[in-house]
């Protein structure tokens, strides 16, 4: 029965003090990279405030995972490189070290990740709240509110397979193409009238489940001129992925001219529409083929 | 299943000899074949039934549609199923009076045991390997059409509905039926072997939860002769009550999976705690047993909750309710929160098992004891119960209950530090150990690297501003394939070399075995690495089309998924050859483990032990000069113990 290996037990190297000097190298280095270097060009952009904030999230948190990954790397090619039967070695000249734990390691390992994993989930509060939501969809009443008094409203309305946009400030007009005025804060207010799918303005930094009879709230403030890409981001059947159109964000004053025009060439089809609110049941005006009965939920009719 | 009244029997019965209950193999018997008859007779009887029953509805008149007849078919079917195999002929002696045959198995010989329903676990172990690895590799295959499909952003090889029927499938059938690549074979096979049990607690329930898999299998896959379904794995109504009658083979598909889950599961738990041999403490069990342990609470409370959604779903497309979809009262909603329910308990539940893999090969391997031995029990323990804790994280942006995002970003990020302890329990058994990088612990290095990717990446995902980006793209895609191909079936394969010599007392060839290794590790990162950035820069998951700047990316993707198919065909056929023309014997214990499962007969013996063993120390005692070893073996007809356990010979 053979016991630890002298290999091991005659070693006085200091392994720890080795590896925890190299991790604390290539970390620096390779955090500094990431933040400086990288950061600056992460998704999604920093179109809105939200993408912005968006992307300093997975800046930080790149950041952070950086010294994790480096120091699972380091210490196990270490171990790799130190630690293995070399050439003609075999385990008859003993085991490795007979090690069942370490309170200090153990101790420190608990406390570390504890206070990284906390320390994120009030930073992500924090990102989450400060800059309103920070773009995800909140529902029909967001507690978490951009302080302007003044937004533009825009209303997505996803069908299989299509997006529309409302105007509510613009005699409710309907438009299959989207433009967006620069500097400005706006609401969208996105749903459904048939099966779930996701708005997703990947430039703006917008992301919002539609879902039948829900109002979900999405804010962002373009400070940007330029195009985005707008997808379908849940699977809705067969067409899902061919879900996608693209908008614009231009000043306010061709967006004003843009949709005062709209609004007065489409007046004698918003007429038609039902009229403006936050949710619609199809079979309300007979579309959806009567798959949903009359009534709305929330008393819009 | 009855209770089982009769006298107890295993670990302590005396008595106990290798003639018992082999003396019922005479003429004719039910096997595999004839459960297939009896299951399309029963499903024929259903598919009627449920046509005459529903053939005066309006919505069933004149679509063409009839999903009454088919979950009646598919039910009915089942039922045929398990009688053709003569599952239920206990049971139903039992409801009558009669005092059918006992729970003993009739430890047969050849291989036809393997396509009867059979009560050896040693047994159900084998049939559930090939089945994993048939399901595994039939659900890959159609993932190598996904990335054919992806070749091109707008050159079309599959119309947009098939697309999505195989993604549907691929998807569906790697969700269901991994959970259970672990608890099936290795659960089923070792569990007893490792806790010195001569039985499981339930040999019907696990020969059961087996014998749903291929019913499972079959009727997932023959969707796809009716139009399948294109609802992808999470089947959000309300898409999934608009869709054909492929949805019905979803819901029984999954359903039937959960029920052979609950069932495995049970009869693990039930083991596990009342099957343990003398002196086998809690704190001297193998952390794979505590891995499993965990894993099969989290099935046993988690996927009743699924079963409840897929009936809900079921009622909504056939008795007409409107539970998941508006109006009447009812919501998406509530498929969703039922669906991750289960949802997120599930993505543990398959990472649990691959965590305990290879926390029990490190220690062998690393000739050390398993470092923090408490700690990963414990983390196993933390993480199922958090599991249950963070579902809404999949629904960040649903607009459901936003204001409770920083509490599930919360119980998100906690579940890490759990997570965590995998890492610790890793790192610290490296340290100063005598490391040997054959082919089974080379897969306990590649889970090590991979799933820190799947684990950093999910930081991001429970970050709710970053989640803004990468829900629902690419980017989620790569998480959670690297959580669970490259965590748990790169423990599976590190558990299918190390144990096979056990099993089946061949030895695998550790040169090829080494190929397999390296080109799967490396074309497994070269396939899902760039899927990170894909999905950041803006491609979402289940979509056919997408920006041409993205096909670079794709393409590279594709090409690497080839490969890693090709790698994965390279497993099959040397692993078929060497088991099927090969037969290399194994030496004894080739690895020098102080496992109790090697320390018997290899392959072990029909009724496990022959005498009780005694457990002394824990299994883990390397580097110990004065470590007694892990049994003491009986006295009486003492033919398995070898003369000498746990030094390195
Ligand atoms: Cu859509």
């Amino acid at each position: 029965m053979a016991g630890v290996s002298p290999k091991i037990s005659g070693d006085t190297r200091k392994h720890g003090t080795r590896i925890f000097i190299i991790w604390l190298v290539a970390s620096i280095i390779g955090s500094s990279l990431i933040y400086f270097v990288l950061g600056p060009h992460l998704p999604p952009g920093t179109m809105t405030n939200q993408a912005r904030g968006q992307q300093f999230d997975i800046k930080v948190l790149s950041t952070v995972a950086t010294p994790v990954l480096l120091f699972v790397w380091i210490y196990m090619g270490y171990a790799t490189i130190t630690w293995r039967l070399k050439k003609g070695e075999s385990w008859a000249d003993g085991d490795g070290m007979y090690l069942k734990g370490n309170r200090k390691v153990q101790g420190w390992w608990y406390f570390i990740t504890s206070a990284t994993v906390l320390s994120l989930a009030v930073f992500g509060t924090y990102e989450l709240i400060a800059p309103a939501g920070a773009g995800g969809g909140e529902g029909p009443s967001p507690i978490w509110k951009p302080a302007s008094h003044h937004m533009l409203q825009v209303q997505v309305i996803a069908q299989q397979w299509r997006f529309t946009y409302r105007f509510p400030q613009y005699g409710g007009m309907e438009t299959t193409s989207l433009e967006l005025p620069n500097n400005t804060q706006i609401q969208f207010n996105v749903t459904s009238l048939d099966v779930i799918h996701d708005f997703w303005a990947y430039q703006l930094g917008v992301k919002a489940d539609a879902n039948p009879d829900v109002n979900n709230v999405a804010y962002a403030k373009p400070d940007q001129l330029g195009r985005f890409t707008v997808r379908c981001d849940e699977l809705c059947g067969v067409w899902h992925g061919a879900m996608y159109n693209y908008g614009t964000v231009v000043t306010p004053s061709q967006f004003n001219t843009w949709a005062t025009n709209l609004e007065k060439q489409n007046a004698a089809v918003t007429k038609l529409l039902p009229k403006y609110a936050t949710t619609y049941t199809p079979s309300y005006t007979g579309a959806g083929g009567g798959y949903y009965p009359p009534g709305d939920p929330n008393g819009n009719l | 299943m009855a209770i089982d009244m009769s006298a107890p029997t295993g670990v302590g019965r005396p008595g106990d000899s290798p003639a018992n209950g082999t003396s019922r193999g005479k003429g004719f018997r039910l096997n595999a074949l004839t459960a297939l008859i009896a299951g399309a007779i029963g499903y024929l009887f259903g598919h009627w039934a449920g046509n005459a029953i529903a053939s005066g509805y309006q919505q069933v008149q004149g679509s063409g549609q009839n999903d009454i007849a088919v979950i009646l078919g598919y039910l009915f079917g089942t039922v045929g199923w398990f009688a053709g195999l003569g599952a239920l002929n206990y049971p139903i002696k039992k409801i009558f009076g009669c005092e059918p045959a006992g729970d003993e198995p009739s430890y047969e010989k050849g291989v036809g045991k393997y396509f009867r329903f059979t009560l050896d676990h040693k047994v159900v172990g084998v049939q559930y390997l090939f089945g994993m690895l048939t399901y595994f590799f039939v659900a890959g295959l159609l993932a190598l059409a996904i990335r054919t499909e992806l070749l091109s952003p707008t050159n079309h090889i599959f119309s947009p509905d098939i697309y999505l029927e195989v993604v549907s499938e691929h998807g569906t059938l790697m969700m269901m039926m991994m959970t259970s690549v672990v608890m099936g074979p290795f659960g089923n096979y070792l569990i007893p072997l490792m806790i010195g049990a001569k039985r499981v607690a339930f040999p019907r329930l696990e020969a059961a939860s087996f014998w749903f898999t291929p019913a499972s299998f079959v009727i997932l896959l023959s969707a796809l002769w009716m139009g399948g379904f294109q609802s992808g794995w999470t089947g959000y109504a309300p898409l999934s009550i608009q869709q054909g009658v492929g949805q019905d083979s979803y819901i029984m598909a999954f359903a039937l999976m959960g029920f052979s889950m609950i069932c495995a599961s049970t009869n693990m738990i039930a083991t596990i705690i009342n099957y343990r041999a003398p002196g086998m403490r809690w704190s001297r069990l193998p952390i794979l047993v505590w891995s499993l342990m965990a894993t099969a609470f989290m099935m046993v409370l988690a996927v009743p909750v699924l079963i409840d959604g897929l009936y809900v779903m079921a009622l909504d497309r056939t008795a007409q309710t409107s539970l998941l979809y508006g109006a009447h009262g009812g919501s998406p909603f509530l498929w969703e929160n039922l669906f991750w329910f289960f949802g997120h308990p599930e993505v543990y539940l398959l990472a649990v098992p691959g965590f305990g893999i290879v926390s029990e090969l490190a220690p062998v391997f690393c000739r050390k004891p398993l470092f923090g031995y408490k700690t990963s029990a414990a983390g196993m323990i933390g993480v199922s119960v958090l599991s249950f804790f963070v579902w809404q994280h999949h629904l960040f942006q649903s607009g459901m209950n936003p204001d409770m995002r920083p509490m599930f970003m919360l119980t998100t990020e906690l579940i890490s530090i759990p997570t965590g302890f995998l890492y610790l329990v890793g790192m610290g058994t490296l340290w100063k150990a005598r490391i040997k990088f054959d082919v089974p612990m080379l897969f306990v290095a590649g889970l090590f690297f991979n799933f820190l990717f799947g684990g950093l990446s999910g930081v991001y995902l429970s970050d709710v501003p970053a989640d803004v980006t990468i829900h629902g793209s690419f980017f989620v895609m790569a998480h959670f394939h690297y959580t669970i191909m490259g965590a748990l079936i790169f423990a599976v394969f590190g558990a299918i070399y190390y144990w096979t010599p056990l099993i089946t007392g061949i030895q695998l060839s550790s040169k090829l075995g080494k190929i397999h290794f390296w080109t799967m590790f490396i074309t497994f990162n070269s396939t899902f690495l760039p899927l990170f950035a894909i999905g950041l820069l803006g491609q979402p998951r289940r979509v056919f089309e997408y920006a041409h700047r993205l096909q670079t990316l794709n393409d590279w993707v594709s090409i690497s998924a080839y490969l890693l198919g090709l790698s994965l065909t390279f497993f099959v056929v040397t692993f078929v050859w060497q088991l099927a023309v090969v037969r290399k014997p194994s030496p004894k214990n080739p690895w020098h483990s102080r496992g109790l499962e090697w320390q018997g007969a290899m392959p072990p013996l029909p009724h496990n032990f022959d005498t009780i063993p005694v457990i002394q120390s824990g299994p883990y005692e390397y580097g110990d000069p004065n470590a007694i070893p892990m049994v003491e073996w009986g006295t009486n007809g003492d033919v398995t113990a070898p003369a000498s356990v746990g030094g390195a010979s």
